[in-house]
């Protein structure tokens, strides 16, 4: 009885070690792009985006797959950690280098058909059933996808407000266009 | 050589794995949907089946039968099965991270596929010796592989076909799998391995 569970036991060490070998020699290489967008990412696994869960999604923007702006809950501070990391832009750039934002510009053409709020991947689109919308310009990325689905075309964007929020000195380059 | 030659076309197509003997039917139904992943597991099955039909010869020619441990068998055989398959499924996570994340919950499964417990044992049963047990896993292998693809590639064209609403799915899948086995039965006639 003792050999049996000598050698049954020399043999489960023995496979033991050879597979810890094997996986130090096997080790995938981490994605760091992807581990570091997946730290900034909520970690609830909603699915809001679409996707499985955050790791996924994750690896997915991080291989480009999908825009930075893809999640939802974690709105456009989210988004802008992961434009940073992927140094992919968040939005279209306008020449001027102030970024556009959606707005609501023809209330009276709004119905209220809540479109554009399904379609908002930062949530910045707020409003109730067959009530005017209205859009949060610092949730807002700038992505045109409300755009794109309203059926009135009540829609349009434009330079983002400056508030004390967002205002910044302006550079030196600018300073000059702006005399020139 | 006409020996090993006879072993491996007998295990592969009179004697195969799937559609005579009937083993390995979970990844057969399970990973056929398509044809590249078919691929993909076939080949990793026949990475598993050939270490453990070596592995399987050599732990019972070398420690079970000279320690008088023969009830040991099973045990130890799927002791090594699991670690060879953990060892493939650390492999296919590097080489093609796509293709793991494809097969999924298939790939440590080999585990339990009955194919490669069933060729270990099988080549103790009928006293092969070593090269014999190598070639007939191998063969074993091969004839699971080209099943698998066989039956992924009819399954791809039966995803478009215009399948009566009873049969989608998996009943026309076993449907099509029987008859599959009713094939390969005609290929009894051909000289026995061994």
């Amino acid at each position: 009885m003792y050999t049996a569970i000598l050698v049954l036991t020399a043999m489960a060490v023995a496979i033991g070690l050879l597979l810890a070998v094997a996986s130090q020699y096997l080790k995938s290489p981490p994605d760091e792009t992807a581990e570091a967008i997946e730290q900034v990412l909520p970690g609830t696994n909603c699915g809001q985006c679409g996707l499985p869960g955050c790791s996924v999604g994750a690896r997915a923007a991080a291989d480009g797959e999908i825009p930075v702006d893809f999640c939802p809950p974690g709105g456009r501070a989210v988004a802008e950690e992961i434009a940073r990391i992927t140094g992919r832009p968040m939005a279209p750039a306008s020449d001027d280098g102030i970024r556009r934002v959606a707005r609501v510009t023809r209330e009276d053409l709004c119905t209220g058909c809540l479109k554009c709020i399904k379609a908002c991947p930062t949530d910045a689109v707020i409003g109730a059933p067959k009530q005017i919308h209205g859009v949060l310009p610092e949730a807002c990325s700038g992505c045109e996808a409300c755009i794109e689905v309203c059926a009135t075309g009540a829609i349009e964007m434009v330079p983002e407000p400056i508030t004390l929020a967002n205002w910044r000195w302006p550079r030196p380059m600018e300073e000059n266009d702006r005399a020139a | 050589m006409s020996e090993y030659l006879l072993l491996l076309i007998g295990a592969a197509l009179v004697n195969n794995v799937v559609l005579t003997q009937f083993l390995g039917l979970c990844p057969f139904m399970g990973v056929s949907n398509r044809l590249d992943t078919a691929l993909g597991m076939g080949l990793a099955t026949t990475f598993v089946l050939t270490l453990a039909a070596a592995a399987g010869w050599l732990i019972e020619h070398t420690l079970l039968v000279p320690l008088d441990l023969e009830f040991l068998r099973i045990l130890s055989f799927i002791l090594v099965i699991a670690g060879t398959v953990q060892f493939t499924e650390m492999a296919v996570a590097r080489m093609s991270p796509s293709l793991h994340q494809v097969l999924g919950v298939f790939l440590p499964l080999i585990t339990t596929n009955c194919a490669v417990l069933g060729v270990a044992l099988l080549n103790l049963q009928q006293g092969h010796t070593f090269t014999q047990s190598l070639v007939f896993g191998v063969g074993t292998a091969l004839g699971f592989t080209l099943v698998l693809v066989i039956f992924a590639g009819i399954r791809e064209r039966l995803a478009t076909a215009a399948v009566p609403a009873a049969f989608e799915g998996a009943p026309i899948g076993f449907v099509v799998a029987g008859l599959l086995s009713l094939a390969f039965m005609g290929l009894t006639g051909l000289p026995e391995g061994g």
